[in-house]
C-alpha cells in the first residue's frame, strides 16, 4: 500500500539490517492498518450499542456517501504528495452540481453521459486555471487556490442566486445511480474502489506517478534532477479538478437538492480524511488508498455518531478531535521511525 | 603537512593525451564582483585533480559553471574535444559531468535506489517501473564500489557519507566521464574519508576524471595528480602534486606565508562545566568528563559517534534520559537551552545556515540575537545601540562584511562563522561548545577561528571543541576525549596524542578506559 518503503527482499546488504527493515516496513503500512483497525473497533463498539449501525441499508448510505469524498481524497492527495495544497475542491464541486443538474432543466433529455462530461469540463477548466497560476505564475498554491475557493463559490452564487435545483427537476435514471447495487454494494462504491486502486498502482508503478513524492520529499533536488516539476504539479491540479467536478455530478444524483452552498467546507473535510488516510500534509508520503480509508472512516464517525443519536453539533468538533489524534500519531510514528533508522544506519566507517 | 602522507602515484602518460573537459579562459561576474576571471583548467581522464583555494577564491563559481547553473561570462567549454554550452543542470548531466556535493540534496521520502534513478528508473512492460531491476543495479553499482547498502531501504536517516556514496552511484549510472567533487570530506570523520578514497581510485581506474575541492591539503597530496590552485577569483598554477610541498600550496593560496602555529600553555583552572554520566538511550552512554577553566577539550571520532549529540544535549538542545550536566556548580535543567545559555553556556552548532544562523536576516540582528535582552529599554529594542553592539563584535572578530543590514548570505562561510562565534562570545559565556569549528572554511580564516578560540581559553573560557578534522584537534586541544559509537573510549592529554592514536581509538582498534 504505501509506496515509500519497498520490502522487497532479496538484496544483498539485507542482512542484520533486515530485521530492524521489517520492523520499520511493518510500522509504515500500520498507517493504513491503523485506520482500518480503528474503523474495525468504531463499527463493533457502534453496532453493540446499535445493531440497526449494521443494517444494510445504512452501510449501503455510508459507502455512497464515501464516494463524492473517496474521490476528492483521490485528487487531493496528488496534489498533497507534491507539497501543495488543494483549497478550491468544495467549490469546484458546487458549480459542477448546480451546472450540470441545471442542464436537465435547460436540455430535457439529456443523455447522461454528457453531463457528467459537462462536469469533467467543469473540474478541468478549474484545474487549468489553479494549475496555470501555481506553475507558471509561482504563487503559492495555498493562495491560489484559497483565492479559488471564494472565486468559485463567488460564481456558483452569481450563477444559482437564490434558486436550487430540486430532485424532481432531475431525471429518474440519474437519481437511481446512487441507488444501484451489485451484491448488496452500490455500484458507485465499487467503481469509486477501482478508480482508487488504480491511481494507487499510477503512483506506485509509473515513472511521472515516482516523480510526485520526489518533488514533495524535496522540490529543489526534483529540479536538479530534471524532473519536469511544473508539468506534473499541473497535471496534480488538473487531476484534483477534474475530480471534483465528477464528483459534483456524484452528488448531484446522491442529493437531488443543488443551492449555492453545496460542497461548502468540504475542502477541509477532505484533507482531514487524506491526513488521517496517512498522508504526510508536506508531501512525498501517503497513498491514495489511505487517504480514500480515511475518507470512509470520517463518514463512518458521522454516521455512527447519527445512529447512536449523538447531536449533529458535535459532528465537527468529533471530527476535528479525530483529525488532531491522526497527527499526533502520524508525528509519533515519524518520530520513532526517525529514530528507528538512526538506529539501523549502517556506519561506512565503523 | 607531513610529507609522509603522500602516496607516489602512478601518472598516466598524460602530457599528450586529449582532456575530457577544458574550460578555457573562463570569466563570471555577479554584479560588481568578478568570481572568476580569466580561469582555465583541464581534465584528464584517469586523473585526479585538486583544486584549492580560500573561501572566496572562485571554486563554488567553478563547480556552479560545470554543473551547468552559471553560464560564464566569457570563455568556452570544450567536453570531449566538443565545443559545448551547459544551458542547465540536466545539460551538463548530458555532457558526462556529475556533481557530488558536499551535502547532497536528496529525496528523504524515496528509497535509495530511485535516488539513484529518479527520473529514468528502468522500465518494464506498460512503461512500468521495474524495481526488481533497479535494486540490482543499484546492488550491483555498490558492489563495484565496495560499499555495503541496502538499494531498498529509504534514504532517510543516511549519513553524509552514505549520501556522498549514493551520489557518486548517480553518477556511475549515468556513465559520468567527469566527476566534480566539491569538498565531500569536509564532514566525514578519518575512516569514511579513507573509503571515499578507495571510492575515487575506483573512478579514477577506471578512466574517469576526478576534480576534487578540499580544504584539506593533506587529502589533496594523498589523492591527486595535479593540483590546480585559485586565488581571488583568478587562476594562480596547476601543477604536479609530486614536486611540491604543503607551504608551497599554502603560499599559492593565501600569497603568503602563514606563521607556523606555537601550541601555547594556557594556566588551567578550576573545573567549569562538569558532565557526569550522561546518557541518551540508543545515541550514547555513560560519558562523563570535565572542562576546565582556561582549558581546550576536543571531542574526538566518527561522525555518527555521538559527539554533536552529546553537545547537543549539554546545551539542552536533546534530552538525555540520565545523569548530570553541571556548570560552576550548578546542575542544569534537561532540555532547557534557555537555562544553559543562563548559566554561561555558548553553543556553536555543526551546521551553520541551518542551525546557526537566520540566513535571510542581516549580519547585524543575527549578532545580536542571543544578546537581546542587554539592548532593551522598557521592552523595545534600541535600534541605535543594536546597531553598535554589532558593529563592535564584527570588528573585534575581523568579520568581512559590506554594510551590516545586509542579508547573512553575503558573506562567505568563514565570515559566516565569525558572526556565529560573535553571536555567542557577546554574551561573554564561561563555557564555549563549538561543533566543528572550522567546517568549509578557507585556511586562513581556519587559523584566525584556531586563534580565537585560544584567546578565550587564554581569557580563562572553557572550550569544548567537537570536531572530525584531527589536525585541528591535535593543534587546538590541551586534552582529547574519543568517543565511539556513543561511549568515551579514551582521553588523551596533548603530548601523548597523535592520529593515528586517536584514529586507533575511534575505530575500536585500541581500547584504553577512560578516565
Amino acid at each position: 500500500m504505501t509506496v515509500t518503503a519497498e520490502p522487497r527482499a532479496g538484496s544483498p546488504a539485507a542482512g542484520v539490517a533486515g530485521d530492524a527493515r521489517r520492523l520499520v516496513d511493518l510500522v509504515f503500512r500500520v498507517r493504513e492498518f491503523g485506520i482500518v483497525a480503528v474503523l474495525a473497533l468504531l463499527v463493533l463498539v457502534t453496532a453493540s450499542i446499535e445493531p440497526r449501525f449494521l443494517h444494510l441499508t445504512n452501510i449501503q448510505f455510508i459507502l455512497v456517501d464515501t464516494t463524492v469524498f473517496a474521490l476528492l481524497a483521490l485528487g487531493e492527495t496528488m496534489v498533497v504528495l507534491t507539497r501543495n495544497v488543494d483549497l478550491s475542491i468544495g467549490s469546484v464541486l458546487g458549480l459542477s452540481a448546480f451546472l450540470s443538474a441545471d442542464l436537465f432543466g435547460h436540455h430535457p433529455g439529456i443523455p447522461i453521459p454528457l453531463v457528467f462530461l459537462a462536469g469533467l469540463g467543469i473540474g478541468l477548466a478549474c484545474g487549468v486555471a489553479i494549475g496555470f497560476l501555481t506553475v507558471v505564475g509561482q504563487v503559492p498554491s495555498l493562495v491560489v487556490t484559497l483565492a479559488a475557493l471564494y472565486v468559485i463559490r463567488g460564481i456558483d452564487v452569481l450563477v444559482v442566486g437564490g434558486g436550487q435545483v430540486v430532485a424532481s427537476s432531475l431525471p429518474n435514471a440519474f437519481i437511481e445511480i446512487p441507488k444501484k447495487t451489485l451484491l448488496g454494494i452500490p455500484i458507485l462504491a465499487v467503481i469509486v474502489a477501482v478508480v482508487v486502486a488504480a491511481g494507487a498502482y499510477y503512483l506506485r508503478s509509473f515513472r511521472s506517478g515516482r516523480e510526485l513524492y520526489a518533488i514533495g520529499s524535496n522540490p529543489d533536488a526534483a529540479r536538479l534532477a530534471g524532473i519536469p516539476s511544473g508539468r506534473r504539479v499541473f497535471g496534480a491540479f488538473l487531476v484534483s479538478g477534474a475530480v471534483a467536478g465528477i464528483a459534483g455530478v456524484l452528488y448531484a444524483a446522491r442529493y437531488g437538492t443543488i443551492d449555492s452552498t453545496a460542497g461548502s467546507g468540504y475542502e477541509l473535510q477532505v484533507i482531514a480524511a487524506v491526513v488521517v488516510g496517512g498522508v504526510a500534509i508536506f508531501g512525498g508520503s501517503g497513498s491514495v488508498v489511505g487517504a480514500a480509508f480515511g475518507a470512509l472512516l470520517l463518514q463512518t464517525i458521522l454516521s455512527a455518531l447519527y445512529v447512536l443519536g449523538v447531536s449533529p453539533f458535535w459532528n465537527q468538533a468529533i471530527a476535528g478531535a479525530l483529525l488532531l489524534g491522526a497527527i499526533a500519531l502520524d508525528r509519533g510514528i515519524s518520530l520513532k521511525l526517525a529514530s528507528m533508522l538512526r538506529k539501523r544506519r549502517t556506519h561506512l566507517g565503523a | 603537512m607531513p610529507e609522509a602522507s603522500r602516496h607516489a602515484q602512478l601518472l598516466p602518460p598524460m602530457t599528450e593525451q586529449q582532456p575530457i573537459l577544458s574550460l578555457e579562459h573562463a570569466s563570471k561576474a555577479f554584479g560588481a564582483i568578478h568570481a572568476l576571471e580569466d580561469v582555465s583548467i583541464h581534465l584528464h581522464g584517469g586523473e585526479v585533480q585538486g583544486l584549492v583555494g580560500e573561501n572566496g577564491a572562485g571554486k563554488s563559481t567553478l563547480v556552479k559553471i560545470l554543473a551547468g547553473v552559471h553560464l560564464p561570462d566569457r570563455g568556452r567549454l570544450v567536453v570531449d574535444g566538443r565545443e559545448t554550452v551547459l544551458s542547465g543542470p540536466s545539460a551538463a548531466r548530458a555532457s558526462g559531468i556529475a556533481i557530488i556535493y558536499q551535502e547532497p540534496v536528496q529525496f528523504p521520502d524515496l528509497s535509495v535506489a530511485e535516488n539513484i534513478f529518479v527520473g529514468r528508473q528502468p522500465l518494464r512492460s506498460g512503461r512500468r517501473v521495474d524495481r526488481g531491476a533497479m535494486n540490482a543495479e543499484a546492488a550491483r553499482i555498490f558492489e563495484r564500489l565496495g560499499v555495503p547498502l541496502d538499494p531498498a531501504r529509504i534514504a532517510r536517516g543516511l549519513s553524509i557519507a552514505e549520501q556522498q556514496i549514493v551520489e557518486i552511484a548517480k553518477a556511475l549510472s549515468l556513465d559520468a566521464k567527469v566527476i566534480v567533487m566539491d569538498e565531500p570530506t569536509a564532514a566525514l570523520s578519518a575512516v569514511e574519508v579513507q573509503r571515499l578514497f578507495r571510492v575515487v581510485e575506483t573512478l579514477r581506474a577506471d578512466g574517469a576524471a576526478v576534480l576534487f575541492i578540499s580544504h584539506r591539503l593533506e587529502e589533496v597530496f594523498g589523492l591527486c595528480q595535479r593540483v590546480t590552485v585559485l586565488r581571488d577569483g583568478r587562476y594562480v598554477m596547476s601543477r604536479e602534486t609530486a614536486g611540491l610541498t604543503a607551504e608551497d600550496l599554502v603560499r599559492a593560496m593565501v600569497g603568503r606565508e602563514l606563521e607556523e602555529h606555537v601550541p601555547q600553555e594556557q594556566a588551567i583552572g578550576q573545573a567549569v562545566l562538569r558532565v557526569e554520566r550522561l546518557t541518551r538511550e540508543g545515541v550514547f552512554v555513560d560519558v562523563s568528563f570535565e572542562v576546565r577553566a582556561g582549558e581546550i577539550v576536543a571531542l574526538a571520532g566518527l561522525v555518527g559517534a555521538g559527539r554533536s549529540e552529546v553537545a547537543c544535549a549539554i546545551f539542552g538542545i536533546d534530552r538525555f534520559d540520565a545523569g548530570s550536566v553541571t556548570v560552576n556548580g550548578n546542575a542544569l535543567r534537561r532540555s532547557s537551552p534557555t537555562r544553559a545559555m543562563a548559566a554561561g553556556l555558548a553553543f556553536v552548532p555543526e551546521d551553520r545556515r541551518q542551525q546557526g544562523l537566520v540566513m535571510d536576516m542581516s549580519i547585524a540582528r543575527n549578532i545580536t540575537l542571543a544578546s537581546l535582552g542587554g539592548l532593551r529599554r522598557v521592552g523595545l529594542i534600541r535600534r541605535a545601540a543594536e546597531r553598535r553592539f554589532a558593529r563592535d563584535w564584527a570588528l573585534r572578530l575581523q568579520v568581512k562584511y559590506g554594510r551590516l543590514t545586509q542579508p547573512m548570505t553575503s558573506l562567505s562561510g568563514g565570515n559566516q562563522q565569525k558572526v556565529v562565534l560573535a553571536k555567542w562570545l557577546a554574551r561573554r559565556p564561561s563555557v564555549l561548545i563549538v561543533d566543528e569549528p572550522t567546517r568549509g572554511i578557507d585556511v586562513a580564516t581556519k587559523a584566525e577561528v584556531h586563534r580565537l578560540l585560544e584567546e578565550l581559553a587564554g581569557e580563562g573560557v572553557a572550550v569544548l571543541v567537537v570536531s572530525s578534522e584531527l589536525p585541528e584537534v591535535l593543534r587546538l586541544a590541551n586534552r582529547i576525549l574519543v568517543m565511539r559509537e556513543g561511549r568515551l573510549v579514551a582521553e588523551f592529554a596533548h603530548a601523548e596524542a597523535s592520529e593515528e592514536t586517536i584514529v586507533a581509538a575511534a575505530t575500536g582498534q585500541l581500547e584504553v578506559a577512560a578516565a
